[in-house]
This record gives structure tokens, C-alpha cells and sequence, in this order.
């Protein structure tokens, strides 16, 4: 229930200072306490007509000029190398496709993420194929055939024994190849009347890049400890497969693939993906930038519903303005394509009216003085 | 079997490698081979090294034989008396010179008494390791290295007497030292290069103290008194040059008080220093505008259709005026020819530089700084003695740069001044800190340098005692006069009716796009529009086809050259530099087409 002097508060100040109020302020001052509380929320609002994109800008751009260029690695240390520093905060702000280093960070449910049988699992994840499994490769001259000896001890980390290799391979090389177990050898021949040597070379090569289990794009998995869990952290990236296993917590495990987070997850997880991404680089150069100018970026970045990165294909070829479009890249192309179709620019935004020299509406700018006649 | 090269090309085998390069090194120093030769084995690739080319970086050491160097007492007292030079100790194979691949042979000792039988050679003084400049900082090796550095580049930058024929030469750009002093604190160097010859500072009394927080950030201050009796004065010297050209047709300049008919004469005030034969007479008073070498030119550009109309005879006028904000008085005029034989006048302009605030000075250790301010004598605080230092230098930039050097040339010239002697300060060979001390105290000082201080304005005793002494201080060569710029209106761009850009051309100090960004995030909207009216231009525009119109200031008429003379003409206030963008999308093929609006 809340307390009567707050009432009139409700939806004035937002739900979780007006329950912080509840639970640390005296009754008795209730009335006081929450009055200078409103009028300090209401100060601290940013007033109208401030440019905070300019602003945001400036406090993400000043920083940006101390970050150093080179990632430090240390030796001898179990570590996978992901993009990190400026190239990695240009790569997200971009919003580039394909990404230079994806990784996932896999948190998994109890008794699993106190570390019971954590390299199982991870191997688990990662992308096996043929060449993994199995001892050697080797071709049958004679008998135009190639045999092939199972990693036994492998296979059975994996959960998995030769019969069900076979079925593996058999599904994959069904055009092509007779899969058949012989002891604790596969026997794999060519299908069709010519039998070629050749071929049998190829296959040999095809076969060793089929793939027998785990999930597909997870190159690599690596098990750490973060504070009390157990977590993998994986290279390469599949947010959706991972999900699907039942020992993952769906609820903690991310990727850095904002584009992926996008897909699985929608447009709401991938605007905190950017943020919490940008503010790890940020945090890990020791700089100091304000949170709300990373959700500003963020929030320009996916205000469509798609991400689109600062560049001229994405959030700049969404401005109103023909002048402001042609004063950031491609000039010529901007102006021409405009002209094609009798674009006008209504001079309401910055940039344009610096050209013309005229006020730019923000700040003493934006005020105007009407007068009745 | 090893390999010999000569200067990098195959010559042949030798049996014993060894042999051979002792050989060649032997014959050498006895002179059965070449001086400039040396030699290296080579271990690694098996092979004999023998250089000889030309550009190869050699330097000079003693020669050591079973730990003994070659090079005794007896011969260090013939040097002295001058019986032998040093060419006969490298004829004598005592010294010889070790290039970078022979160094990597030869074991070599800093000092004497570290010597070994393992040691080939020995260095002539560990001051070797330093350079020309950098072994003139005084107590070099008390110091953090990177000030020696920051010390000996500030040394190349000083005011001093740069030559002393400096009067018969046509130097650009040069500044003259006044009445330069000899360093108090010397090493070795100073006497070896001559450095009385060609000094290039004055000893000092230096106060390490601050004053009204006018020193802070390596400022200093410095004595009225001082300046006025003539400390860091100094001439700064630039040229004015004129050629009499020749041109086709046998049209030439001539050096001449140009006619009125000229075009492009100045005013009848800017010739007035000039005299018949059109050069200006010396020791004349010459301001910014006036003309030092009267000229003038045929015209530029003769067709042969108006050769014989009036216009076109008519020489232009090229004369060399004193630039915007020089001054001067005229030092030299010489007359001469170039080397295709024409007439050439060069004229020395002299200026006299006094120091003022925000000129650079610098101690030789790399402690410089400008002139914060310049304090009336009476105002200066003194000892209880009356010295009143020549400048207050402040004591907080002494921590992070750890020149100790300096605290002991203010210590060490305080004793050299006050017993009249010059005090040795090679780095590595200084007179011993304590001797000095001691002398200092047999003086009736303190050892430490520190004297009780009044202050100069209310006479009171200074609570602490400041450190005082004596110290040669440099005149840096970059001075507020040469850069000192600030403009309100002047001239603009012709394209782009934008303020032009330097200080020569007295041009405007750009606000640039970031700039820009900063007036735009403060919300300072008309404050940023007033700043970027300097080219702004008000241009008719036609309301029905949104252009540009014509306005024909003859007939006093305004009309569009698309929609003739019926049309309303609005005039809009706009940036040049807009304009020229919208002419620039015509040139496109694009129509910029305006839409006015009223404003209010």
C-alpha cells in the first residue's frame, strides 16, 4: 500500500524511487522528503531543446581518442582472442553482418554450472566432425575401398559409438557412398558402376569434413569460472542450437553477434546487446562514459526495428535533410538522387542551417517571438 | 680456409684468420697500412670483414696492450708543451680510430682503473659518449638523461653571437646576442669549441622562489632593472631583397622611386625614406607599408593588338614594402648582381628585440619557460646583502625533472662569481661539489646557497629562506614579437569572401567543424551564427523560380534572368559560402530552388 503523501507522486516519479521512498523514508517525512525528491527528479531531467546527440557525440568521441589501438595478451594464459578496443566499438556501431570474432558465453543450469562434468558438456557443444573422431584414413587400393578406425574413447565422450557414426555418414554420403561397419571399422566404398581412384580421393577428403556431432559454428569451447558458475565460453556463435539444449540457461547465456541476438531474441535484447557491448569495451579501456550516451547510440541504432549501423547506408541515409545527408559521405550521389525525385529540405535540423548560416533550432535557437497583430 | 671481403665484395681465402687480422691491424698502427682502414672477424659467419669505404662513422680511442695503455705521461706532456699533435699519436698507433664493425671485436675500458689484460683499447673520457651540444650542459651527469636532451636542444635554439663577422653578412633571419657573457660554470667543451668566441647566454643572479603566482607553469620572472640595463637584449636581423628582372621582348625592372602613374602605387608616404636611385638610406626608421627597395615592372600581360594603346604601357608597381606588423631600422644596404648579371639590392632591416612578457628563456639544463612577468626593481625582493635577483625562477618545477645539474651550477657560479674564478663543470670531471661548498662558506655564505630575503614591497623578512645563487641563462630565439596575432576585420578570400588564413597574410583564427560542435552542444544557437557571419552576403532571390536574380546597379533594376522583370524579388540573408555552393549544384545540372518563408 502506499503511503498517502506519495499519491500524488504516481506516475509523476518513476515506480522504483517512489519505492525506494516507501522503504527508507519515515513516515512522518514523508510529505517534505518527497517533495524536494520531485523537484530534484524534475532538475535533473534534461531540459528541451538540449542537443544530446551532439552531446553524446562528443562524451563517446573525446574518450575514443585515448583508446589504444592494442589489445593486450598475456602469455601462457588460456585465452581466445576476440576483438577488443576501437576495431571491436567500430565493428558494432557499424552494425556489421559478420562480425571478426563471435563467441558465446554459456551459463548452465544446476548441478552443471558448479562445474559436475563441465568439459563433457562443453565438448558436447562443439562442432565435431569425421577428421575429430576418427584414428586414421586409409584407402584400400585393391578393393577400391576406404577404411576408416574410430576414435573409441573419443566416441565415447561424445556419447557415441561406432553404429551410430555409420548412420551418420551413411545419411550424409547417401548419393554417393556404401557406409558399412566391420568391427571397429567402417568400410566405406562408391556407389555407381565406374569406380575411380580418384574419387575415392575426393571422398576421403569430403568425408573427413562431415559432420558427426555438437553444434554447428562452434569452433571452440573453452570452460571458465565466472564469480560462483561454471560458464563455456565458446568462439564462433549459435544462439539458437545452444538454446535448445536443456542444460543451458537460456535466461543468462548471450553471444556477441548482435545481428544473431537480433534474429533469436528481437530488437528490444539486441539494443541491450549494444549497450552492454559498447560499455564492456569502454570499461575495459578504463574510460568513463555515461551509460545513457551508449543507450542513446543504441537507441538511434534499432529506433526502425532493424539495426542499422552509423554509417551512410544506415542511420545517416535515414535523415530528413538532403544538405545533411550530402555534408557526411557521397555528397554528389546524395544530391543527385534527390534532385531525381524533387526532394525538399525543410531546414529543420542542425547541420543544414551551420550551411545556410542561419540560428540552428536547438538551444537560444529554437525559441521564436510571435506577436499578435 | 675463411673468407675475406673488402668492403662487402669477395678478395680472397686466408689460412689463419686470426693472424691475418692482427696483422692488418699491426700494420696499421705502424703505418704499413692505410689509416682508414679497419678490419673485423666475424665469428658467427666465418668470415674477415675489411672496411674501407667512405661514410663509415669512426671515433677515436687509446690503444691498450696487455692492459697497459700505450699512451703515457711523457706523451701528455710533450701534448702540453706542444712538441706533438694528435695526427702524430695516430701516426704512432696510440690512438687509433674504431669503426662499428672493428667496436665489435674490441673490449674497451671507461677508465683507467678498470683495466684488464682482456682490454684492447681505452676510451680518451667518458665525455666522448655525449655529443658536441650535450657535453656543454654543465654537470651533465647529475642530471635525469632525457633533460640533457630537452637541454642541449633548448642550447641550439639560443640567442647568441651566431659569427663574428656577422657585420659584412647578408644573413636571413638571424638574431644577435647584445652583450653576450662568458659562462661563470664551464666544461671542458667551452674551452675546446672556442665557446668565448661565439657565447650565446648571460650569468645571472637567479632566486629560486615564487612571486604573486606569476611564475607558475615554468613561467618566470624577470627584473625591470635588469632588462633596462640591457639583460637578453638583442637585434633580430631580416633582408629585403630585389633583382631587376629581365623579361622578352627587352623589357626589364628597374629599381626606381616609382611615378605616380604606376599602377598600383601605394601612397606618396610609403616612398618617403626612398632616395634617388630608389633604395632607402640607412639607419632610416621603417614601419609596417613602408618601402625599403622602390621597383616597378613591365606589364604583365602584352598583346600585340593594344601594344600601342596608352593603357598598356603603363609598368606596374613591385617595390618590397615592410610586411604587416614589422619593424626596424635599415642596417645594410649593399648593391651587387646575380649570376646572369642583373642588378641586385639586398638591404639588412636591423630591429631591436627588448624583452618583454611571453619571450622564451631556458637555463641549459631544459628547464625553459616565458616571461610571466616583469617586475619594477623596487618591487623585487633582496638579500640582506642588496642583490636583488635578475630573475625569480620557480622552485616547483625542479621535483618531477630532478635537474639536479641545475641547483648546482646556481650553487657553483654563486662561488665562481663571488671569488672571481671560472668554475669546471665536465660532466664526469666537475670540481668536487664539496670543495666548492667549502670555498662558498669560506666566502661568509651559507653552503647551501640559501640567504635570508626581504620582500621588495613592504620591506618585511621572508619567513623562509630562498635559495639564491648565480646561473647562465639563454635567450631562446622564439619571441612574442615574431608571433604575437589577433584580428577584428582585414582582408578576405576572393573565391569564398572567407577571412584568409595565417598570420602573415593578418588572417582570421578558424572555427572549425569540432569548434562548431561545442557551440552547438552548449545550445548557444545565435552566438554560433555570429561567429560564422564573416562571409555572410544578402542575395536577391526570385520567389517564383527560387533563384538568384540579376541586379543591375546602372539602371538601379532588379530581374530574374528565367522569369523576367514581374516577379517578386525577395532579398535573404545567406553565407558566401552557400551561395557558391548553390552555383556549384547549377554547374551539376541541379536546380537549387529556394522556397522563402517569412521569418517572423
Amino acid at each position: 500500500m502506499v503511503h498517502a503523501d506519495l499519491k500524488e507522486y504516481i506516475g509523476k516519479l518513476p515506480s522504483s524511487i517512489i519505492q525506494e521512498l516507501e522503504e527508507t523514508c519515515p513516515a512522518s517525512k514523508m510529505k517534505k522528503v518527497a517533495k524536494l525528491v520531485h523537484e530534484e527528479f524534475e532538475n535533473s531531467r534534461i531540459s528541451p531543446g538540449e542537443a544530446v546527440g551532439l552531446i553524446s557525440a562528443e562524451s563517446i568521441g573525446e574518450p575514443g581518442t585515448q583508446m589504444t589501438l592494442n589489445t593486450f595478451h598475456f602469455a601462457g594464459v588460456a585465452e581466445m582472442s576476440v576483438t577488443k578496443g576501437l576495431p571491436r566499438i567500430i565493428e558494432i556501431l557499424d552494425a556489421r553482418k559478420t562480425i571478426s570474432t563471435p563467441t558465446m558465453e554459456i551459463y548452465l543450469h544446476a548441478p552443471y554450472n558448479k562445474g559436475k562434468d563441465i568439459r563433457e558438456i562443453a565438448m558436447r557443444i562443439k562442432e565435431t566432425n569425421m577428421e575429430s573422431v576418427a584414428k586414421d584414413f586409409a584407402i584400400n587400393v585393391v578393393d577400391l575401398k576406404m577404411e576408416t578406425t574410430l576414435d573409441a574413447e573419443k566416441l565415447e565422450k561424445l556419447e557415441l559409438n561406432s553404429k551410430k557414426v555409420q548412420k551418420i555418414l551413411e545419411k550424409a554420403l547417401a548419393k554417393e557412398a556404401n557406409v558399412e561397419l566391420n568391427g571397429d571399422k567402417l568400410e566405406i566404398s562408391l556407389k555407381g558402376k565406374e569406380k575411380d581412384l580418384n574419387q575415392l580421393y575426393k571422398l576421403k577428403e569430403a568425408i573427413k569434413d562431415v559432420y558427426v556431432c555438437g553444434i554447428k559454428g562452434i569452433k571452440q569451447v573453452l570452460p571458465v569460472r565466472r564469480k560462483e558458475d561454471y560458464i563455456i565460453i565458446t568462439a564462433g556463435s549459435n544462439l539458437k542450437k545452444v538454446f535448445e539444449l536443456d542444460f543451458v540457461d537460456s535466461s543468462r547465456s548471450t553471444s556477441n553477434d548482435i545481428h544473431e541476438i537480433k534474429k533469436i531474441l528481437g530488437i528490444e535484447a539486441a539494443r541491450q546487446a549494444i549497450i552492454d557491448e559498447l560499455l564492456q569495451v569502454v570499461e575495459t579501456q578504463g574510460l568513463n562514459v555515461d551509460v545513457r550516451h551508449l543507450m542513446l547510440v543504441a537507441d538511434t541504432m534499432c529506433i526502425s526495428g532493424d539495426i542499422k549501423g552509423i554509417t551512410r547506408y544506415g542511420v545517416v541515409s535515414e535523415k530528413a535533410s538532403v544538405l545533411a545527408r550530402a555534408s557526411f559521405e557521397t555528397p554528389i550521389k546524395h544530391l543527385i538522387e534527390a534532385s531525381v525525385i524533387g526532394e525538399i529540405d525543410y531546414l529543420n535540423s542542425v547541420v543544414e542551417n551551420v550551411m545556410l548560416n542561419q540560428p540552428v533550432p536547438l538551444g537560444t535557437g529554437m525559441v521564436k517571438l510571435v506577436s499578435k497583430k | 680456409m675463411t673468407e675475406v671481403y673488402l668492403d662487402g665484395r669477395y678478395v680472397g681465402d686466408v689460412d689463419n684468420k686470426e693472424d691475418f687480422v692482427e696483422h692488418i691491424k699491426a700494420e696499421r698502427r705502424k703505418g704499413g697500412a692505410a689509416e682508414g682502414i679497419n678490419v673485423q672477424l666475424d665469428k658467427i659467419l666465418d668470415r674477415v670483414n675489411v672496411c674501407a669505404s667512405k661514410g663509415r662513422a669512426r671515433r677515436p680511442v687509446i690503444v691498450v696492450k696487455n692492459g697497459i695503455p700505450l699512451l703515457t705521461e711523457k706523451h701528455i706532456k710533450q701534448l702540453h708543451k706542444n712538441e706533438i699533435s694528435w695526427q702524430d699519436l695516430v701516426n704512432q698507433g696510440i690512438i687509433e680510430y674504431l669503426d662499428a664493425a672493428e667496436e665489435e671485436n674490441s673490449l674497451l675500458a671507461f677508465y683507467e682503473q678498470e683495466l684488464t689484460p682482456e682490454h684492447t683499447h681505452l676510451e680518451v673520457s667518458p665525455l666522448v659518449m655525449l655529443g658536441l651540444i650535450a657535453s656543454l650542459v654543465p654537470y651533465g651527469n647529475f642530471t635525469q638523461s632525457a633533460r640533457l636532451s630537452i637541454g642541449s636542444k633548448n642550447q641550439k635554439q639560443s640567442i647568441g653571437v651566431y659569427a663574428s663577422n656577422y657585420l659584412v653578412r647578408m644573413d636571413m633571419d638571424v638574431n644577435l646576442l647584445h652583450t653576450p657573457h662568458k659562462p661563470i660554470i664551464k666544461t671542458i667543451i667551452h674551452d675546446l669549441s672556442n665557446y668565448e668566441r661565439h657565447p650565446a647566454g648571460q650569468n645571472v643572479v637567479v632566486a629560486v622562489m615564487s612571486y604573486k603566482g606569476y611564475n607558475m607553469e615554468d613561467a618566470i620572472l624577470v627584473n625591470k632593472g635588469s632588462i633596462e640595463r640591457g639583460f637578453a637584449r638583442s637585434s633580430y636581423y631580416r633582408p629585403a631583397i630585389a633583382e631587376e628582372l629581365r623579361y622578352s621582348g627587352g623589357l626589364m625592372d628597374q629599381v626606381c622611386p616609382p611615378d605616380k602613374d604606376v599602377k598600383g602605387y601605394k601612397s606618396e608616404k610609403d616612398y618617403r625614406f626612398l632616395e634617388d636611385d630608389g633604395i632607402i638610406y640607412p639607419e632610416a626608421q621603417v614601419k609596417e607599408d613602408d618601402v625599403v627597395i622602390g621597383k616597378t615592372s613591365p606589364p604583365r600581360f602584352l598583346s600585340s593588338l593594344d601594344e600601342y594603346s596608352l593603357a598598356s604601357n603603363i609598368r606596374r608597381e613591385s617595390s618590397v614594402a615592410l610586411k604587416h606588423g614589422e619593424e626596424g631600422a635599415i642596417d645594410f644596404v649593399m648593391l651587387t648582381e646575380n649570376e646572369e648579371g642583373n642588378k641586385l639590392v639586398q638591404v639588412r632591416i636591423r630591429d631591436q628585440r627588448i624583452p618583454e612578457i611571453g619571450d622564451k628563456f631556458t637555463s641549459r639544463h631544459g628547464q625553459k619557460g616565458v616571461i610571466g612577468l616583469i617586475v619594477p626593481e623596487s618591487d623585487m625582493p633582496f638579500t640582506s646583502r642588496g642583490i636583488i635577483p635578475d630573475i625569480m625562477f620557480s622552485p616547483h618545477g625542479i621535483p618531477s625533472r630532478m635537474t639536479v645539474s641545475q641547483l648546482m651550477e646556481l650553487l657553483g657560479a654563486k662561488t665562481g662569481a663571488l671569488s672571481g674564478r671560472y668554475v669546471d663543470s665536465t660532466t664526469f670531471n666537475a670540481e668536487p661539489m664539496e670543495k666548492v661548498k667549502q670555498e662558498l662558506l669560506s666566502l661568509g655564505f651559507r653552503d647551501d646557497g640559501e640567504e635570508i630575503m626581504y620582500n621588495g614591497i613592504t620591506g618585511e623578512r621572508l619567513t623562509v629562506r630562498i635559495f639564491i645563487g648565480s646561473m647562465y641563462y639563454l635567450k631562446l630565439r622564439h619571441m612574442v614579437a615574431n608571433k604575437i596575432h589577433a584580428r577584428a576585420r582585414g582582408p578576405i578570400q576572393l573565391l569564398t569572401r572567407q577571412p584568409t588564413e595565417g598570420r602573415a597574410k593578418e588572417g582570421g583564427l578558424r572555427l572549425g567543424e569540432m569548434e562548431k560542435d561545442t557551440f552547438v552542444a552548449h545550445g548557444t544557437s545565435l552566438l554560433l551564427k555570429e561567429r560564422f557571419d564573416s562571409d555572410k552576403t544578402i542575395v536577391p532571390i526570385c520567389e517564383s523560380c527560387g533563384m538568384v536574380v540579376i541586379h543591375d546597379y546602372v539602371k538601379d533594376k532588379r530581374y530574374c534572368p528565367v522569369c523576367g522583370e514581374n516577379v517578386d524579388i525577395n532579398d535573404i540573408e545567406i553565407s558566401y559560402a552557400f551561395k557558391l555552393m548553390l552555383d556549384e549544384f547549377k554547374t551539376l545540372g541541379l536546380y537549387p530552388k529556394l522556397t522563402l518563408e517569412n521569418k517572423y
